[in-house]
């Protein structure tokens, strides 16, 4: 990869207690592309995320944002790195108990000075990014799944971040709000000059709109490419991952026992 | 726009909840018969003070004009001392009569000021030497009984 | 078996200290990081509008009745000593210095205090607090401690509004509906009840409930795992630790404050 890069991952291990999630994985995200992290349920893709904000410390290896290893920030040094962060949660994150207005006002209100005639103009031209400027005076309960997802990355975009992650964006979206979703992360991105990662497992939506592709498994990246390489791979896992096949190098049995011995059938004599 | 609701429903409740609070010590408390700002201290020795206690009140022909202040145990006599905080209006003569009573038969018990006749008045700091201790219900059926006692064996002799 | 026994004994008490002391240094950090709650004092001021406006309507209810309560029992019971007229003394006693402060306390816990468990539990489960987190904005300052001088705000207030509701009630029955001589029942009270001794150890005490009952109920909400069960169990155990512990504390402040009586 050419273009500079705006996070490195180097070796990273990280483990829950004693189970470990990411072993040695080595990520990198130039400034200005969208990358996708693909991989099965549970197999510590938002653990990455997680990384990347700081909000977890890795076992050994650092994550590198803009230059700055992550885990070595003190807490204002990461807070003021969070400030150039944004993150869009699962199902949005959107708060409650504030109006669709107020919570992309959010960020500028507590991080800004600015008087709240510019605040106003800005959210108003952040929800007429994601094409909802109609719903400032709404609140989030008022929203379908969709609409709130498009509301949380206005808010996420609220101070124009230099990092925007996306957990799981597509999860639980219908067909169009996907396709609304997915254009909007890559029109986001160029329009920000920003770097994006996704994290998801929606693998023809994602083919779509990112630039690069890493496939974690079991704590490793088992294969890494652009979207065309990707389609056209023949490795195992990719294929089985792109074409959702049940069965293949990720079993459809959890591991355990025999069947035999659990249901308590004896050897034939 | 809604947060002036919302901030007058707030003022409301702060107004009521002090407002609670002033009627409770005005009306419910005694904080307007605390109103004497103006107060001097007397001491008084008393034997047994029963059940008498601090904040218990004093009055003088039933006219409230003090209050207990502090009550110890005097360890070289071996006496009840007490503090009365009075108030600056009333002055009492030097051979005043502190006397400890009880409102009813079971009420709470307060010293009564006697007056005397003397002419100096009592000053801050000063003591009633005069002094009646409190009628202890336990003493008073004993003595009763004891005299009844003696009374039954003398026709005897 | 017995050492099975003994064993998740120990290590029952075990996770009981870890998490008082965890429970302390959240405390701890809500005091720490208070200062936005009075910078901005309109976060702390909407809170206030949460816990201690939408308290109003049971308190004042409760408080009225249980003056009613009051004052026909008490006037049964001091009848027999033909006492009648110190109910407004003993209805306006046991109110300040003890069911003023405790049943408000009681009543905030499950009304207000439930209610502040479920809400940042909620929150933590749609990931709102980390989201917060990721904003680089200390959720502790925003949204936890906002709500913890809101209730140690309302606390007194509506322990002090109870207590006289409470009186007007007793004033209702003994006066107006049995005929207490109305005379003897406010001059009574007032000979009865000392400003510093009764109702000053009784604000005293719904102060030390609120700070006890909001600090409970914001650790549970914020120590709920972020589940549908985890949230409804932290609003149980609020209400259940909180009442224990505003009896608890009772007694030790009641043994403090009116001792050698």
């Amino acid at each position: 990869m050419s273009s500079q890069a705006l996070v490195e991952i180097r070796d990273v291990n990280f483990a829950y207690d004693s189970r470990p999630i990411l072993k040695g994985v080595n990520l990198t995200f130039p400034k200005g592309k969208v990358i996708a992290v693909m991989g099965g349920s549970g197999c510590g893709k938002t653990t990455l995320l997680q990384l990347i904000g700081g909000a977890l410390k890795p076992s050994s290896g650092y994550v590198k944002v803009d230059g700055q290893v992550i885990h070595e920030l003190d807490h204002k040094g990461l807070y003021d790195m969070r400030r150039r962060m944004g993150m869009l949660f699962q199902f949005g994150a959107l708060f409650t108990d504030m109006s669709v207005y107020d919570n992309v006002a959010f960020q500028m209100r507590e991080h800004t000075d600015l008087p709240e005639e510019i605040i106003r103009d800005l959210v108003l031209m952040k929800l007429h990014a994601v094409g909802l400027r109609g719903t400032h005076n709404l609140m989030p309960a008022e929203l379908s799944g969709g609409m709130a997802r498009r509301v949380a990355l206005a808010r996420t975009v609220a101070l124009d971040p230099m990092l925007i992650m996306y957990d799981e964006p597509f999860a639980g979206l219908d067909p169009i709000s996907l396709t609304v979703v997915g254009n909007l992360i890559r029109r986001l991105n160029d329009a920000l000059g920003a770097t994006s990662v996704v994290v998801t497992h929606d693998v023809q939506e994602s083919l779509k709109i990112v630039d690069y592709i890493y496939f974690i498994a079991d704590g490793v990246v088992v294969a890494e490419g652009t979207p065309a390489e990707i389609s056209s791979s023949d490795k195992p896992f990719v294929h089985q991952f792109v074409h959702g096949e049940m069965d293949g190098p990720v079993p459809f049995h959890y591991p355990c026992g025999d069947y035999r011995q659990d249901l308590n059938l004896r050897p034939e004599r | 726009m809604k947060r002036t609701t919302l901030d007058l429903w707030v003022g409301i409740f702060v107004v009521a909840g002090l407002g609670a609070l002033a009627v409770l010590a005005l009306k419910v408390g005694n904080l307007s018969t605390y109103n004497m700002s103006e107060t001097y201290q007397l001491q008084a020795h008393f034997s047994n003070i029963g059940g008498l206690k601090s904040q218990a009140s004093i009055k003088s022909s039933g006219v409230l004009v003090g209050r207990v202040a502090q009550i110890s145990l005097d360890p070289e006599r071996y006496e009840a001392k007490v503090t009365m905080t009075i108030d600056k209006r009333y002055k009492f003569p030097k051979d005043t009569f502190a006397n400890i009573l009880t409102s009813g038969l079971l009420g709470e018990q307060y010293i009564g000021l006697i007056p005397g006749g003397d002419e100096a008045f009592l000053k801050a700091g000063d003591e009633i030497k005069k002094t009646q201790s409190a009628v202890v219900l336990e003493d008073l059926i004993s003595r009763f009984l004891y005299s009844k006692a003696e009374d039954s064996k003398q026709p005897n002799k | 078996m017995i050492v099975e026994n003994l064993r998740s004994l120990g290590h029952r008490i075990v996770s009981a200290v870890w998490r008082i002391g965890y429970a302390s240094r959240f405390f701890m950090m809500i005091l720490f990081y208070s200062g936005t709650s009075f910078r901005r004092f309109h976060l702390t001021i909407k809170e206030l509008f949460s816990s201690g406006v939408m308290s109003l309507i049971i308190i004042l209810v409760a408080g009225t009745f249980v003056g009613m309560v009051l004052g026909l029992q008490g006037y049964e019971t001091l009848k027999r000593y033909g006492a009648e007229s110190a109910l407004g003394s003993l209805v306006a006693l046991s109110l300040v210095r003890e069911l003023g402060p405790v049943l408000a306390a009681l009543l905030f816990a499950s009304r207000a205090g439930s209610a502040m468990t479920a809400e940042i539990g909620l929150m933590k489960a749609t990931e709102q607090i980390s989201a917060m987190e990721m904003m680089a904005i200390n959720p502790l300052a925003r949204v936890v401690a906002p709500r913890f001088w809101a209730g140690v705000i309302s606390m007194p207030l509506l322990s002090a509004l109870f207590s006289a509701m409470g009186v007007f009630g007793g004033y209702v029955v003994g006066v107006v509906l049995i005929g207490v001589d109305e005379g003897s029942f406010w001059s009574q009270m007032q000979a009865g009840v000392d400003f510093q001794h009764d109702i000053v150890n009784g604000m005293i005490k719904s102060f030390v409930f609120g700070v006890a009952v909001t600090a409970i109920a914001l650790f549970e909400g914020y120590d709920a795992p972020p589940t549908a069960e985890g949230v409804s169990g932290a609003t149980t155990r609020t209400v259940v630790e909180s009442s224990l512990t505003i009896l608890f504390l009772d007694f030790i402040l009641t043994a403090f404050m009116f001792q050698g009586e």
